[in-house]
């Protein structure tokens, strides 16, 4: 890990300990993205903001390797060139501003051992643990973005990429939401969150980020 | 055998049944009247041309001449498969996965039936092997045509599903499984369907063909039946075989759904 750090150069957490760096973004770039090196320790949140279609999204999908994309990534000190993808994506999961679904009923995006769990976060975040068993059609999209999020949850991943993820969440679920992150934060996870309004994450945010058109990413003062 | 002998005449006594469908055509308007005799002229030198080269393919038993004519209709097959999708593979995976697997599916098909159902001395022969590979080629085509198209059409269409089960953790043979199933389904339903129908709604061509010839109906039904499992079987194979290259070539090592090798 020291290694590691010092080829970050300066780019290190102002706040967080260098040796606490859960993911390590460097060198990321494609044809649409140029982002800075940055770190995310543990049970910290990084804000991606910039204006629409500037590139936040392919941030998010790059670090999850979604899109083919140069330089690399490491999530505790391990480089994803050397991790299976599916591995890397249960570990570090993207979720879009707006899920998709392939299934016919909300039950049919868990496996059988996340049912339990995906039921209880359904209850935190107001849907009810009945929810598990709403065909997706028919889902609103508040419904969709927090079945969204929760579908990622459920898998206990240790870094969450968050397209947008309550814009479309009246006050009172956007604040179960902002409660479940800020349990997910004290269990370890790091949160990266690319949106307008970042609400509660804004406060927690030790690591500021913005996105200039082209997908020029750089760090922000603060 | 006591087939009746067809002379020029009696073509152009057929022919001239065209002439009525060229007079319905001038007399409402229809505008077919040109495309119509295209079509004939096309269809008379096409056959014709045909027959004087299976005449001089059957005069010889070479296997390489056998082979060589194989390989050239599966290269016709290639083309018009992938002329019949509207969304396909960029480059020349937008031919080959097709070409590919209608190859080894027709190929492995046909040298099974001749080496051991037909077994003609020397099994190679080109009267055997040609029209069988033809027919299988014919209808397996048309299923890896609707399969391929089908899986593209979906895999853009549903991209953000395939993406979100990725971006979970499940690999691509995982996520694009669906699409395979949807894709293999839609280019099978026509072999099963002809199956279905075979002898009820519609007399099988081959089957017509031999019973004109003076075959005894029993033995054109046993040959008919041969034939269809011959195309159900290569289609099966032809229709597996490019829905998993095309689902390898749509999605990479890394597991990432690849939408820019699409043909756009």
């Amino acid at each position: 890990m020291p290694g590691l750090e010092r080829a970050t150069g300066g780019a290190v957490l102002a706040r967080g300990a260098p040796d606490m760096s859960l993911l390590e973004v460097r060198g990321l770039h494609h044809q649409r993205l140029r982002c800075c090196d940055f770190s995310v320790a543990a049970g910290t949140v990084a804000t991606v903001t910039g204006p629409s279609g500037a590139g936040k999204t392919q941030l998010l999908r790059a670090i999850a390797d979604l899109d083919p994309a140069a330089g690399e990534v490491f999530l505790n000190g391990a480089g994803r060139a050397g991790i299976a993808a599916p591995h890397w994506r249960r570990q570090v999961s993207y979720v879009a501003a707006t899920p998709a679904w392939w299934g016919a009923s909300v039950r049919d995006h868990f496996e059988p051992d996340q049912f339990d769990g995906a039921a209880r976060l359904l209850d935190d975040a107001g849907l009810g643990a009945e929810a598990l068993d709403w065909p997706v059609d028919r889902l609103s999209t508040g419904e969709t973005q927090r079945i969204g999020l929760i579908r990622a949850v459920a898998r206990s991943p240790q870094a969450l990429l968050l397209d947008e993820p309550t814009s479309g969440l009246d006050e009172d679920s956007r604040k179960r939401i902002e409660r479940l992150f800020e349990r997910l934060l004290g269990d370890g996870v790091a949160i990266i969150v690319a949106a307008h309004h970042h609400g509660r994450l804004e406060e927690l945010a030790l690591t500021r980020l913005g996105v200039a058109p082209g997908g020029v990413v750089t760090r922000v003062a603060g | 055998m006591n087939y009746v002998v067809l002379d020029t005449g009696d073509v152009l006594i057929a022919a001239a049944l065209l002439l009525i469908n060229g007079a319905i055509s001038v007399a409402l308007a229809l505008g077919l009247g040109r495309s119509l005799l295209v079509a004939a002229v096309r269809m008379v030198v096409q056959l014709a041309l045909v027959g004087l080269a299976l005449r001089w393919i059957f005069g010889s038993s070479s296997p390489w001449l056998t082979l060589g004519v194989a390989l050239i209709m599966v290269g016709f097959a290639g083309y018009e498969a992938m002329a019949r999708q509207e969304q396909r593979l960029a480059g020349a995976w937008g031919y080959g996965v097709g070409a590919m697997a209608m190859g080894f599916a027709g190929l492995s098909v046909t040298v099974l039936a001749l080496t051991a159902l037909l077994q003609p001395d020397p099994w190679f022969q080109p009267r055997f092997a040609i029209p069988i590979l033809g027919m299988v080629l014919g209808n397996c085509m048309t299923g890896v045509a609707i399969a391929l198209n089908q899986f593209l059409t979906q895999a853009k269409q549903n991209r953000h599903a395939v993406e979100a089960m990725l971006a979970l953790g499940y690999p691509r043979d995982q996520a694009l499984a669906p699409l395979r199933r949807l894709a293999a389904r839609a280019g099978m339903i026509p072999i099963i369907n002809s199956m279905a129908a075979a002898g009820v709604v519609f007399l099988p061509g081959m089957m017509t063909g031999q019973i004109l010839a003076g075959v005894e109906p029993g033995q054109a039904v046993k040959y008919q039946m041969v034939i269809m499992f011959l195309i159900a079987g290569g289609t099966g194979i032809g229709v597996l075989l490019a829905l998993l290259g095309a689902s390898r070539r749509l999605s990479d090592d890394r597991h990432r759904l690849r939408l820019d090798r699409l043909h756009s």
